[in-house]
C-alpha cells in the first residue's frame, strides 16, 4: 500500500506510479540478455587466477615457467605486468588499489591474486594457473578487530598511522583511521537521564550474495586501447580505476556495462578488470574472466564484522538525553571499511543532544571490504536499534512512542552536521503504528520487534541523451547500470514527461564512448540523479519542439502548449502536432531533435523506514522463523511502484539472512570455512512469509517529483527488529550477530537459570 | 575424465575392474561438488543410471526392492511406498531441493558417508539391507555395515550397490525421520533423528529402533533409547529417557554448522520428536509431515 | 582431455555437440551449444541459476555431466516460450515485477515450470517448498511466489497444457 502525504494536493500523474513492463524485462525472462560471461568473441581466451592460500606471507619468488609451457597458455601475468604505482608516487589509495588486485610483495587474505593465466580453455587455463610456482613465507595473522587492535599485534602495512587519532601516534598499527562526531556534554547528558544502559555488540562479515559471480570479457587491440564487456555498477568508475592500475588514461578504454546479476554495493570496484585487459594486451587476443562462487566468497569485498560499544541515556518520560558510541569496523586488507558513514548514520534518526560518535577502521587479513547496501548503518543500527527498544521497555514506554518523541524531523540538525529539510522519519513511524500488522495481538507462541533505520541518499553526476525518432518514439540513454529497475523509471519520466504511451520509449544504457559521464549506480540515487537529467532533456526537447511548431504555424513560441503528447496552439486554430508529426518535419525545422543533458544533482531527500516483525521461536532447538514482516519506507515519491516495493522487499530479506545465519566463518589459520552457498546461508523461499510493504511518500522538495532514492535504507533495522522480537518472544537479548540457532538455544538455556 | 554408461550390472563390473582409477556416480550431486572443491578427478565416471535394475523399485509381497540409483523424487512420488514408509519416505525427500531429488539417490546418499546423511538413519530404523555387486556375484549386507566413518565405507574396489531390499514393517507400525537444519531447505543436518515404533494392543511400544545422523562419524542406532521404550508406554517419562540416552550417545564434533554441545542438547530433542511422530504414526493418529 | 560426441533434444531440437567428457552439462550448453540463458550461479547444485529440465524434471546442469545427456530431451529457458507468445508464467513475472537484477529469472522460470506442470494448484507453501532450491538475492521472493501463483491461477482458467 501507499501513503501519500497530503493526498488530496498530490499531483496527479499518467506513467509516474503505474506499474509499467520494465524494458529490459522480456530479455531477461527468455534468457536473452547478456551478462558479463555472455559474450563469445572470436578468438577469446579463457582466464583463470592463481590466488594466495595464506591469510598473510611475504611472496619470496613466484616461477611462471611452468605454466607458460604448457599447452594452450597464451599469456601468463604477475605484478610485474602492471606499473608499480608505489615507485610511481601514486596516492596510497591507489596504490591500494593495484595490490588488491595483484599482489606485490605480500599476500594479505587467502584468496589474494598473485598471478593470471590466459589460455584456449577454462580447464588449461585453471591448469596453469594451478602450475605457477609461487614461494611464501608465511606471517602471523590478524581476522578480527580485537586481534588486529591487541598489543603487539603483527602489523599488516607498516606505515599506517591511524588518521584521525588524537594524539598522533608514534608507531603504526592496524588502525587506519578514526571519525568522530560531538555535540553538548556527554556526562551531563547521562547525568540528566533516569535510565542507563551500556551494551557490547558484535558482528560478522557478510557478504552481499549477489547470484552472479564477478563476470568480465577484454578485448584489447594492437593500438593500445581495449575493451571492455563487464558486469559492473559504475562502468565510468571501473574504467577510471582500471586505466590507474595498468598505467592508462581512461579514454584508452572502452567499457560497456552488461547486465548486472546483482551488485548490492559489491560490484563497484575493480577485481578482474585490469588482469582480463593485460592478459589481453599480452596475448592479443580477447580474454574472458569470470570468477567461480567460491572466488567471489573468498576474493571479493564482503562488508565489514565489527565491535561497537554503545551507552545510551533516558528520562522516564521518554527522552533521550545522551549517546556514546564506540566502533571497531574490519576493514580487510586495506583501509576502508564504512565506519565514516556508520558514524553518521549511528543515531541519525535523533535528535539527541548530547552525544559522542567514535569509529575506528581496522585493516585485518581478511579481503578488503566493499559496499554493501547503506554501508555501515546496518551494522551500528543493530545496536542502536537494539539498546533503544531495551530502553524503551526500561521506562515501561511503547517502543513506537519512544522513537516518535526523539525523532529528527525538518530543522533538526542531523547528527552528522546538516540540517534535515523535510523528511518523512516520523511519518514511517506512524504508518507502522496504524498498521494493520501492529494492530493485530501478536500471534500465539511468537514474538514482535521493531526498529527503524536511515540511509543518506545521494545525487551525484549523470549525463542522458534524449532522441525522438522520425516516427515520433522516444529513446533515452543513460549511462546508469541499471540494478533495480531504472530503465523503467527513466522511461516513466520521459512517457510523463512528453504524455505519451510508456511503450513508446525505450530506455538504455550507453558504454564509455557513446555517453558522458555518470557516477556509479549506488547510494540510491539512479531515481533521483540519472531521472532529474533525463527530465531535464525532456523539458529542453519540449521547448525545441514548441519552437518547431511556432516555426511551423508561424507564430510565437509563447502561443504553442505541449499538452498530451502534442503541441497544440492556444487558439485552438490549428491542428495540434504530435510528436511522429514534429519528427517528420525536423529536417526543415531546425533537424533531428536530440538533447544531452549533464548534472551534478544535489537535493538527495533523505531516506528512511521503521519495520515490524513478529517471530516464532522453537525454544528446544534455538530456531527462530519470521512468521509476518511488514516494512514502511518513505519512497518521497513512487516512480514504478513495484521496483520501490521490490526494494525494499530485496532490503528486508537481506536483513533476514543478516540477522540468522549469514556469516564469514574463518578458521584459525585464517582460510575461510564456508565458501559456498551451502554453508554461506543466504534465505531460501520456503524461510519467509510475503513481506508486506507500505511505500510512504513525502515529497522530496528538491526533486521535480519528489524522489526519494529506496534502494538502501531497507536493509539498515531488520537484524535488531528480529533481535527485539526474539527478547519479546523468548525474553533473551542477544547481542552478537549473526543470531543463529547454536547462539540462541544457548541464550535460552542460560536464561534458565 | 572419460564417462561410460553400462546397461548391466556386469558390464558396470567389468568398466570398474577396467580401470583402477574409476568411480561409480548416480546423481553426481555430492561427486561434482566434491571435485570443484578439490578432490581428485577420477580417470573413469561409471554412470549407473542406464542399468534397469538400479534404478528400478518394485513392490514385492513382504517388501520392497528400491534400485541403487533411483531418484529419490521416485520414492516420494510413489503414494504406496510412502504410504509404508513415511519416515524413509520424507528423509530421502529432504535430500536437497526439487532440483537435487530428480538426481540423488539412497545409493548415492549412502555411499558418499556422509555422517549427516538423511535417508541413513531412516534405512537403519527400517533394517534396510544393501545388496552388493561383487566381481563374481552379489552380497547382501545390513545398510548400517557399510559406512565406516566419514567419507568411507567397507565396500572393495570395484564393489558397487545395486539395491536396497526394505522389509515391510509389520501392523501398527511407523516410521518417522526429523532433522534441524538452520534454514528450511537447502541445508546439511546439523542433527538427524530416525525411528520406527510399533505398538501392542495396549498401545504401549512394542519394538522401537531409534537411530540419530551428523552426531558421529557414522549414523547409528541408540540402543538404550530403544531399551527405554521396549514395552514401555509412550510419555513423558519414557520420552525423557529416550531424550536423555539419545544425548548420551552422541559423539559429535565442532563445525562450522553446530557445536558439541548443541548437537546434543538437540539430539535429544529431535529423538524425542521423531519417536513421537512414528508412535503418531504407528496408532493411526496422523500421517503430518515431521519436517515442515 | 577427451571430448565425447553427445546427440540429443535440446528444445525441439535435434542437437549434436562435442564436449569435455568430465566437463558439466550447463558448460556444454553454454559453450559448446551456444545457450547463454543457462547461468552459473554457483556450479555446485546450490543456486539453481542454471535449472532445466531433462526429460521432463527439473534438475541443476551444474550437476549433470554433458554425456549423461545422450538420448535425452533437455528445455532450457530458450525452449519456454512460443514463437510469438510468452509462456503465462513469464508473463506474470513481468507483469508481477517478479524480477530485478535477472540472473536468476530462467532459472526460476523452468523450476516453476516443474512444479506447475505436476501440481497445477499449488498452495503458496507448495510454491516456497518447490522454489526453494532456487535463490533469489534481489527480490526477497514475495514477487516471485505471487507471479507463479497468478501464472497457475491462469493456466487454470485456460485449461492450458504447461
Amino acid at each position: 500500500m501507499t501513503m501519500t502525504e497530503d493526498p488530496k494536493n498530490a499531483p496527479s500523474y499518467k506513467w509516474v506510479g503505474s506499474r509499467s513492463i520494465r524494458p529490459d524485462g522480456l530479455d531477461k525472462v527468455t534468457g536473452k540478455a547478456r551478462f558479463g560471461a555472455d559474450l563469445k568473441l572470436p578468438n577469446m581466451l579463457e582466464g583463470a587466477v592463481t590466488r594466495s592460500p595464506h591469510a598473510h606471507a611475504r611472496i619470496v619468488s613466484i616461477d611462471t615457467s611452468a605454466a607458460e609451457a604448457m599447452p594452450g597458455v597464451h599469456a601468463v601475468i604477475t605484478a610485474a605486468d602492471l606499473p608499480d604505482l608505489a615507485e610511481a608516487g601514486a596516492k596510497t589509495d591507489d596504490v591500494f588499489m593495484s595490490a588488491k588486485v595483484l599482489a606485490r610483495d605480500k599476500v594479505l587474505w587467502e584468496g589474494h591474486p598473485v598471478a593470471a593465466v590466459a589460455a584456449t580453455s577454462r580447464e588449461q587455463a585453471r591448469a596453469a594457473a594451478d602450475a605457477i610456482d609461487v614461494v611464501y613465507e608465511t606471517l602471523p595473522h590478524v581476522l578480527t578487530v580485537d586481534e588486529a587492535l591487541a598489543d603487539g599485534a603483527p602489523v599488516l602495512h607498516d606505515t599506517m598511522i591511524t588518521k584521525g587519532a588524537d594524539p598522533v601516534p608514534e608507531h603504526a598499527s592496524n588502525a587506519a583511521s578514526r571519525a568522530l562526531h560531538e555535540r553538548g556534554e556527554l556526562d551531563k547528558g547521562f547525568a540528566d537521564a533516569d535510565l542507563v544502559l551500556e551494551r557490547e555488540y558484535t558482528t560478522k562479515p557478510v557478504h552481499q550474495g549477489y547470484i552472479e559471480p564477478h563476470a568480465c570479457v577484454a578485448d584489447a587491440g594492437q593500438d593500445g586501447r581495449a575493451e571492455l564487456f563487464v558486469s559492473s555498477q559504475g562502468h565510468f568508475s571501473m574504467r577510471a580505476m582500471t586505466a590507474t592500475t595498468l598505467g592508462w588514461e581512461p579514454s584508452q578504454l572502452n567499457v560497456t556495462p552488461a547486465e548486472i546479476g546483482g551488485g548490492f554495493g559489491g560490484k563497484t570496484t575493480i577485481y578482474l578488470e585490469p588482469l582480463a585487459v593485460r592478459l589481453s594486451t599480452k596475448a592479443g587476443r580477447p580474454v574472458r574472466l569470470v570468477m567461480d562462487r567460491g572466488e567471489v566468497f573468498k576474493a571479493t569485498g564482503p562488508t565489514s564484522g565489527s565491535r561497537m560499544k554503545i551507552k545510551m541515556g533516558v528520562t522516564n518520560d521518554g527522552q533521550i538525553t545522551a549517546a556514546e558510541v564506540w566502533m571497531a569496523f574490519e576493514a580487510g586488507a586495506f583501509p576502508g571499511s564504512p565506519v565514516g558513514a556508520a558514524a553518521m548514520t549511528a543515531i541519525a534518526c535523533y535528535d539527541i543532544p548530547n552525544f559522542v560518535v567514535e569509529g575506528f577502521d581496522v585493516v585485518c587479513n581478511k579481503p578488503k571490504v566493499a559496499a554493501y547496501r547503506a554501508p555501515g548503518a546496518p551494522i551500528i543500527a543493530y545496536g542502536i536499534e537494539s539498546i533503544i527498544d531495551e530502553l524503551a521497555k526500561g521506562i515501561e514506554m511503547d517502543p513506537i512512542d519512544l522513537r516518535l518523541k526523539n525523532a529528527a524531523v525538518e530543522g533538526t540538525q542531523a547528527s552528522y552536521g546538516p540540517q534535515f529539510p523535510r523528511i518523512g522519519f516520523v511519518e514511517t513511524l506512524e504508518a507502522i503504528r496504524d498498521s494493520e500488522h501492529y494492530k493485530s495481538p501478536v500471534p500465539e507462541g511468537c514474538g514482535r520487534g521493531m526498529a527503524s533505520g536511515f540511509w543518506f541518499n545521494i545525487g551525484g553526476n549523470s549525463t542522458a541523451t534524449v532522441h525522438i525518432n522520425e516516427d515520433g518514439n522516444v529513446n533515452v540513454i543513460t549511462g546508469s547500470p541499471d540494478i533495480g529497475g531504472s530503465r523503467a523509471s527513466m522511461a516513466l519520466f520521459a512517457a510523463e514527461e512528453f504524455g505519451i504511451d510508456v511503450d513508446r520509449v525505450s530506455a538504455n544504457i550507453a558504454d564509455t564512448q557513446t555517453i558522458g559521464f555518470n557516477d556509479v549506480t549506488g547510494g540510491s540515487r539512479v531515481t533521483l540523479a540519472t531521472g532529474s537529467v533525463v527530465i531535464d532533456c525532456c523539458r529542453a526537447i519540449k521547448e525545441d519542439l514548441r519552437r518547431r511548431a511556432a516555426k511551423t504555424w508561424d507564430c510565437e513560441v509563447d502561443d504553442v502548449e505541449w499538452v498530451d503528447g502534442q503541441a497544440q496552439h492556444a487558439s485552438g486554430t490549428e491542428t495540434p502536432l504530435s510528436l511522429a508529426d514534429l519528427a517528420a518535419k525536423a529536417p526543415r525545422t531546425g533537424g533531428p531533435i536530440s538533447v544531452t543533458k549533464s548534472n551534478n544533482v544535489r537535493g538527495a531527500g533523505a531516506g528512511f523506514t521503521t519495520q515490524l516483525v513478529d517471530v516464532e521461536v522453537d525454544d528446544e532447538l534455538g530456531v527462530c522463523r519470521v512468521v509476518r514482516y511488514t516494512t514502511a519506507q518513505d519512497a518521497g515519491k513512487a516512480i514504478h511502484p513495484s521496483y520501490v516495493e521490490g526494494q525494499m522487499q530485496g532490503g528486508v530479506v537481506q536483513g533476514i539472512g543478516w540477522a540468522f545465519n549469514e556469516e564469514y566463518i574463518h578458521r584459525p589459520d585464517g582460510t575461510l570455512d564456508n565458501p559456498s552457498f551451502l554453508d554461506y546461508r543466504i534465505p531460501v523461499a520456503s524461510d519467509l512469509p510475503m513481506i508486506e510493504t507500505i511505500v510512504v511518500e513525502v515529497p522530496n522538495p528538491n526533486h521535480p517529483y519528489g524522489v526519494r532514492g529506496v534502494g538502501e535504507a531497507g536493509i539498515v533495522p531488520p537484524m535488531a527488529a528480529i533481535a527485539n522480537a526474539i527478547d519479546d518472544a523468548v525474553d533473551c537479548r542477544l547481542v552478537d550477530l549473526p543470531m543463529s540457532p547454536v547462539r540462541l538455544l544457548d541464550a535460552i538455556n542460560q536464561r534458565g537459570e | 575424465m572419460d564417462y561410460v554408461a553400462p546397461t548391466t550390472v556386469e558390464d558396470a563390473v567389468g568398466a570398474l575392474a577396467s580401470s583402477p582409477d574409476s568411480r561409480v556416480f548416480a546423481g553426481a550431486t555430492d561427486l561434482i561438488p566434491q571435485i570443484r572443491s578439490g578432490r581428485p578427478e577420477p580417470g573413469l565416471l561409471v554412470d549407473l543410471k542406464r542399468i534397469d535394475r538400479l534404478t528400478a523399485v518394485t513392490e514385492n509381497d513382504a517388501s520392497w526392492t528400491i534400485g541403487a540409483a533411483t531418484p529419490t523424487s521416485r520414492l516420494t512420488e510413489d503414494p504406496a511406498f510412502s504410504g509404508q514408509f513415511p519416515g524413509l519416505s520424507e528423509a530421502a525427500g529432504l535430500i536437497g531441493s526439487d532440483q537435487i531429488q530428480n538426481r540423488s539417490s539412497l545409493g548415492g546418499n549412502l555411499c558418499n558417508a556422509s555422517p549427516a546423511a538423511d535417508s541413513v538413519p531412516a534405512m537403519l530404523v527400517n533394517d534396510t539391507r544393501a545388496v552388493i555387486a561383487t566381481a563374481d556375484g552379489t552380497r547382501t549386507i545390513p545398510v548400517g555395515d557399510v559406512t565406516t566413518g566419514p567419507g568411507s565405507t567397507s565396500l572393495s574396489t570395484g564393489e558397487f550397490i545395486v539395491e536396497f531390499e526394505v522389509d515391510k514393517p509389520p501392523a501398527d507400525t511407523g516410521d518417522a525421520y526429523i532433522r534441524m537444519i538452520p534454514r528450511t531447505e537447502m541445508d546439511i543436518a546439523v542433527v538427524g533423528a530416525g525411528a520406527r515404533i510399533t505398538l501392542d494392543a495396549d498401545g504401549n511400544c512394542a519394538e522401537a529402533r531409534v537411530a540419530l545422523g551428523a552426531v558421529a562419524p557414522t549414523a547409528r542406532r541408540v540402543a538404550d533409547a530403544e531399551a527405554a521404550l521396549t514395552g514401555q508406554p509412550i510419555n513423558d517419562d519414557t520420552l525423557a529417557a529416550v531424550a536423555a540416552a539419545a544425548s548420551d550417545a552422541c559423539d559429535p564434533i565442532d563445525d562450522k554448522r553446530g557445536t558439541i554441545a548443541y548437537r546434543k542438547q538437540v539430539a535429544g530433542v529431535l529423538a524425542k520428536r521423531a519417536v513421537r511422530l512414528a508412535a503418531d504414526r504407528a496408532a493411526g493418529i496422523t500421517t503430518a509431515n515431521g519436517a515442515h | 582431455m577427451s571430448r565425447t560426441h553427445v546427440s540429443c533434444n535440446i528444445n525441439g531440437d535435434d542437437v549434436d555437440f562435442l564436449s569435455e567428457s568430465g566437463g558439466s552439462l550447463l558448460n556444454a550448453l553454454r559453450d559448446d551449444v551456444g545457450l547463454m540463458g543457462v547461468k552459473e550461479g554457483c556450479g555446485t547444485g546450490d543456486c539453481g541459476a542454471c535449472s532445466v529440465l531433462m526429460d521432463d524434471r527439473v534438475t541443476c546442469a551444474c550437476l549433470i555431466f554433458a554425456p549423461e545427456a545422450e538420448g535425452r530431451s533437455i528445455v532450457t529457458i530458450e525452449g519456454l516460450a512460443g514463437a510469438d507468445e510468452l509462456h503465462p508464467l513469464q508473463q506474470c513475472f513481468l507483469e508481477g515485477a517478479a524480477l530485478q537484477c535477472g540472473v536468476c529469472t530462467p532459472g526460476f522460470l523452468m523450476a516453476a515450470k516443474a512444479l506447475l506442470d505436476n501440481n497445477p494448484n499449488p498452495t503458496e507453501t507448495e510454491v516456497r517448498y518447490a522454489l526453494a532450491g532456487n535463490l533469489c538475492r534481489c527480490t526477497g521472493y514475495d514477487k516471485i511466489i505471487r507471479s507463479v501463483l497468478d501464472a497457475a491461477e491462469g493456466m487454470r482458467q485456460n485449461g492450458a497444457q504447461a
